[in-house]
């Protein structure tokens, strides 16, 4: 029963990657979309990204940070373990067509989820330059990957300890002060990079899109849980989503949201440690 | 009893003191001594009012008869050729408005407790396991694992066809297991019906998205030769109001979903979380409102007030749901409507502002129109807002699916014999009525298996 994980590596401190036995998944998965896991019985239904597919093998992978107590569970999970459900792929694949100049942009974990993108605006003929940031150099993931899919890739981390010391917006906003062509931004990380990318461009008036990290259940257009003021109207990132155009996103609403359970998930990580305790 | 009497049998309840206290059954069904003393006041009328009005043609007198005769088994496997769900229909069936309706004893005295009946034969089961079945004949793909998709399944199951059902979501059951809480039908009674569907030969697969995962063309590739989609109404309508994005404002999808589906009730053992809250507003006043209510009190609420705009009059929900909704403690707040959501400054709901209404004209549903009354505002303390004023078919085949005709309002068109403008595609339940019975979804999905059928073995 289940997804077996065939293959499991630690890529940071906690940070993670697995590979999956999902072959329905692979086939039908495209850029931009993800997963609903539950690991056990008593699991939550939580949304990750899918990183990158291999159609032949029939293989999800997934890259994920630990945040809460399910992506704890998730992370001791060893190869050859199975996870009890896995629903995809979910929500709108990524408009992707010839545009021209594109920068594709990552922020922290949100690094591992920009692959699939990069490649399929370079299969359809765009100039790509990706720009990657975290907090120090052990969290610049799948950096080879995309430093061989881009025509270019910049690097800033918070501490200097690779690259040029800022954010990735600092990046960007030399781009823009240099007159390079950008003709769209895409940009997935942590909410506050998204919005500063956001501010920055809308100042430019580039097109942005992002792609949004909402609370999820079901995931399939059901619960709302996942709603988001978008121009005005109320979209579901599960099923409109995830990725809408930046400039149109309520970020202070999406944060709101995003601390709904804040309190609750300090007690489930507690939870899960005391039974861990138990047990040794 | 004898036959005719007026009085008719009342099924025991726990105390509404104790059943507020947990998630445990609130009815506790009908002892053997009450159901034979209640069958023997069956006429057994030779036209028989009660089946005509049955969505799913049971044989009511006959197995009344059989529980008459103490055949309990005998009855049980009488409603089972018609239904496959009798211990969820037995529970969730608004009986009062069809088979009770129309039975002869109604217009003197008390009808025939048919659904209490129902419930007690469910208990039941054929003594014999049931083998399972190898099915040879052409294979058919069924979309959704509620009462619709169960019941297609298992009807088409009878008749040969390798079926297989495809559900989204973790486990089979649809609304039964997401929608209706525990205490209203219990979620193993649930797993016992669709067992039974199982041991007909039906495979079931979860984590199955239809429209994502795979699409009906898609399906028609993997070789089956009819596909029935019953996939619900879940999408949840909104209120149209500023401020219902703020935290502790669920639709009543997402609360009843957390609270059944994934045993919120029991964080952190489960660890999905629900905000408890200590008053509670529910907006709407349908079975769905209801069942948000009652969990809300079970979950520790000192308050919990329904407000709806229209009188107790037009309430949706069943009498007897609102009946024991009051009985917990539930207060109905009527003939008002909610303007906005007031949060505090962590952006957590505090306040609802309310406005008061007044009944105009009938509106094209035949009730009467609510009228804001100016100037009626008012606000009410609350930590936790709840959505239930319905749902819409559920849009994400029929954007997946470039031919299939839909309403303006999002329901699958289909004709008598529930096929869609799509030959070999048929649908019924929700996705085609918006949100309706359990039982008139079923009763499609029987619909729908005669008529695969028959488009089947004429090829």
């Amino acid at each position: 029963m289940g997804f077996k994980i065939l293959r499991k590596e630690q890529l940071a401190s906690n940070i993670h990657f697995i590979e999956v036995d999902a072959p329905r998944i692979a086939k039908a998965a495209k850029p931009g979309q993800f997963v609903v896991l539950r690991i056990n019985e008593n699991g939550e239904r939580i949304p990750l990204t899918i990183a990158d597919k291999n159609i032949k093998n029939g293989t999800i992978e997934i890259i994920f940070q630990e945040a809460g107590a399910s992506t704890t569970i998730l992370s001791k999970l060893k190869a050859g373990d199975s996870i009890l459900n896995i629903l995809g792929p979910l929500g709108e694949p990524s408009h992707i067509e010839n545009i021209g100049s594109v920068v594709v942009i990552g922020g922290g974990v949100g690094i591992a989820e920009i692959f699939p993108a990069i490649k399929e605006y370079k299969a359809k003929g765009n100039k790509v330059t990706a720009i990657i940031g975290a907090r120090n150099k052990q969290l610049l993931l799948t950096e080879e990957k995309i430093k061989n899919m881009a025509d270019e890739l910049l690097i800033a981390t918070d501490d200097g300890s690779y690259g040029r010391k800022g954010f990735v917006t600092d990046i960007l906003k030399e781009m823009i002060e240099d007159k390079k062509e950008i003709n769209l931004v895409y940009a997935v990380g942590p909410v506050p990079m998204m919005e500063a990318v956001s501010n920055v461009t809308k100042a430019a008036k580039i097109k942005t899109m992002v792609s949004l990290n909402t609370l999820m259940l079901d995931a399939t257009g059901m619960c709302g849980v996942c709603r988001i003021t978008v121009g005005g109207q109320i979209k579901f990132a599960c099923v409109d989503g995830p990725e809408f155009d930046a400039h149109l996103v309520d970020f202070k609403e999406l944060k709101t949201r995003l601390s709904t359970y804040r309190d609750k998930e300090k007690e489930a990580i507690d939870h899960i440690c005391s039974l861990d305790k138990i047990k040794e | 009893m004898q036959p005719g009497q007026n009085k008719r049998v009342k099924m025991p309840e726990r105390p509404a003191q104790e059943r507020i206290k947990d998630f445990n059954e609130v009815a506790l069904g009908l002892s053997e001594k009450d159901a034979i003393s209640e069958a023997k006041r069956c006429i057994q009328c030779k036209n028989p009012k009660c089946v005509s009005n049955c969505p799913v043609e049971i044989n009511i007198p006959a197995f009344i008869k059989l529980i008459a005769e103490s055949d309990f088994k005998g009855a049980n496997k009488k409603i089972r050729g018609k239904n496959s769900l009798p211990a969820v229909c037995g529970r969730v069936c608004p009986q009062e408005d069809q088979c009770e309706k129309t039975c002869i004893l109604g217009i003197k005295g008390e009808p025939i407790a048919i659904g209490s009946l129902e419930r007690f034969a469910a208990e039941y089961p054929p003594s014999e396991t049931p083998v399972p079945i190898k099915l040879v004949g052409p294979k058919v793909a069924i979309i959704g694992s509620g009462p619709a998709g169960l019941t297609c399944a298992g009807d088409l199951a009878l008749k040969g066809y390798q079926v297989k059902i495809f559900e989204s979501l973790h486990t089979a059951g649809g609304v039964l297991k997401y929608g209706i809480p525990e205490f209203r039908l219990p979620k193993s009674i649930v797993d016992n019906e669709i067992e039974y569907v199982k041991s007909l030969g039906v495979e079931l697969i979860t984590d199955f998205l239809a429209g994502k995962t795979a699409t009906i063309e898609e399906l028609f590739k993997e070789n089956f030769k009819a596909i029935f989609i019953g996939a619900g109404a879940g999408l949840p309508n909104s209120l149209g109001i500023p401020g219902e994005n703020f935290q502790g404002v669920y639709s009543a999808n997402e609360f009843l979903f957390r609270v059944n589906m994934m045993k919120a009730y029991k964080f952190p053992e489960y660890l999905t979380p629900v905000i408890t809250g200590k008053k509670v507003v529910v907006f709407g006043a349908g079975n769905v409102a209801m069942d948000s209510a009652r969990c809300a009190l079970r979950l520790g609420a000192d308050k919990v007030i329904i407000a709806y705009r229209r009188s107790r009059k037009e309430m949706p929900a069943r009498a007897e749901e609102i009946i024991r909704a009051e009985e917990e403690g539930v207060e109905f707040l009527l003939l008002t409507a909610p303007v906005e959501i007031i949060p505090d400054d962590a952006g957590r709901v505090k306040q609802v502002e309310l406005l008061k209404m007044e009944l105009g004209e009938p509106d094209s549903s035949g009730r009467r129109r609510p009228k804001a009354l100016p100037g009626s505002e008012f606000k009410l303390d609350c930590d936790l807002a709840i959505c239930a004023i319905g749902n819409s078919p559920n849009p994400l085949i029929p954007k997946s699916t470039a031919d299939l005709k839909i309403e303006k309002w999002g329901g699958v068109i289909v004709a008598d014999n529930k096929e869609t403008s799509i030959k070999g595609v048929f649908a019924g339940g929700d996705i085609v009525r918006g949100a309706a019975t359990v039982i008139s979804a079923m009763g499609d999905g029987k619909i729908a298996a005669r008529s695969i059928d028959e488009m089947l073995s004429k090829k």
